[in-house]
């Protein structure tokens, strides 16, 4: 379980180092010191709201600005979360607290499109290595981009900030392949995302109304085969 | 001040993350709303690959956009993640030259 959750963990990995780095090197010119900046990747393990964060501090912003900031911006993985942990519901507490603090928008991908484990004996190790693999590299990348920032082209970090993305669609496409709704679901949400964000809504809230309405098409769409 | 903030970001970041593993027990969900609790990682999927995509080279978006349809092409014909990850970022590599 341990070795199926790390194999399947490795694309966020692919795809945090970059971000991660990127992170580094603009927590860094923001003035944060390499503890600093590692310090925030170790107790906040945010991507979006670390890099918001590292640009605030660079313009000087206030503290409760950048803290109220960023709870708009996670605020959408409360609704995650919430998902995470229905899909848990067979795990210890004890397991289940720690593997939401671990709750990213990509290790959330990743593991709720693997729901079978959560029945599974150990089916706990494999989300764990999952999250645990994902931390690592996050940790591990802002310190790099700290250390070494200026070493790496601007236009190769630059194109890399697609890495997030290509995982998201391609963790996506497989699921409407078996399921062609399921594509309905996340083009919907996607629509309302994009609305949201024309009518000057911040990334965040967008964000939870296109999941949390998105998903509501999904109380029709996946009655059948769920019921 | 920095480590003010980020103890700050750590509990904003924590709090709506760890609550729904403590209330999730005592809540016997309809099945209406595990259907769609269960659309949920669908509809997150969807919000945060668009319109986001289009920030990838903030000025010229269509890059971004390029970059998705590859990805999505890959992905179609049954690459693995990571092989996806590798060819968008080529491509955008390639056509912001």
């Amino acid at each position: 379980m341990l070795q199926r959750g790390l194999a399947t963990g490795l694309p966020i990995m692919l795809g945090y180092l970059p971000i991660a780095i990127t992170y580094g090197v603009l927590a860094k010119q923001a003035g944060m010191s390499l503890s600093e900046l590692t310090l925030m990747s170790v107790m906040v393990f945010a991507g979006a709201s670390q890099l918001m964060g590292a640009n605030m501090i660079a313009v000087g912003a206030g503290a409760l600005e950048i803290i109220t900031a960023t709870f708009v911006l996670n605020f959408r993985h409360f609704v995650m979360s919430l998902s995470f942990m229905n899909q848990l519901r067979n795990i210890k507490l004890k397991w289940k607290a720690p593997l939401s603090l671990g709750l990213t928008d990509e290790t959330f991908a990743v593991a709720a499109l693997n729901p079978k484990e959560a029945k599974m004996e150990k089916g706990v190790l494999f989300y764990t290595a999952i999250i645990l693999m994902a931390y690592l590299s996050w940790i591990l990348g802002s310190f790099l981009g700290g250390v070494l920032g200026e070493v790496i082209p601007d236009r190769l970090s630059q194109s890399m900030g697609i890495a997030l993305y290509a995982m998201f669609i391609g963790l996506l496409i497989p699921s409407v392949k078996k399921e062609l709704k399921v594509g309905l679901i996340a083009i919907i949400a996607m629509l309302i995302n994009a609305v949201c964000v024309y009518l000057g809504m911040s990334t965040g809230w967008a964000i939870v109304l296109g999941t949390i309405i998105g998903g509501m098409s999904g109380i029709y769409l996946l009655k059948e085969e769920r019921a | 001040m920095i480590f003010l903030i980020i103890i700050g970001m750590s509990l904003v970041t924590m709090i709506p993350r760890i609550i729904p593993a403590f209330v999730v027990d005592k809540l016997e969900f309809r099945d209406w709303v595990n259907r769609w609790l269960n659309a949920i990682p669908y509809a997150a999927l969807g919000a945060l690959i668009f319109p986001g995509i289009l920030s990838v080279i903030p000025e010229r978006p269509y890059i971004g956009l390029i970059g998705g349809i590859v990805a999505i092409g890959l992905a179609y014909i049954g690459l693995n993640v990571i092989l996806v990850v590798i060819g968008a970022i080529i491509t955008v590599f390639l056509i912001s030259m």
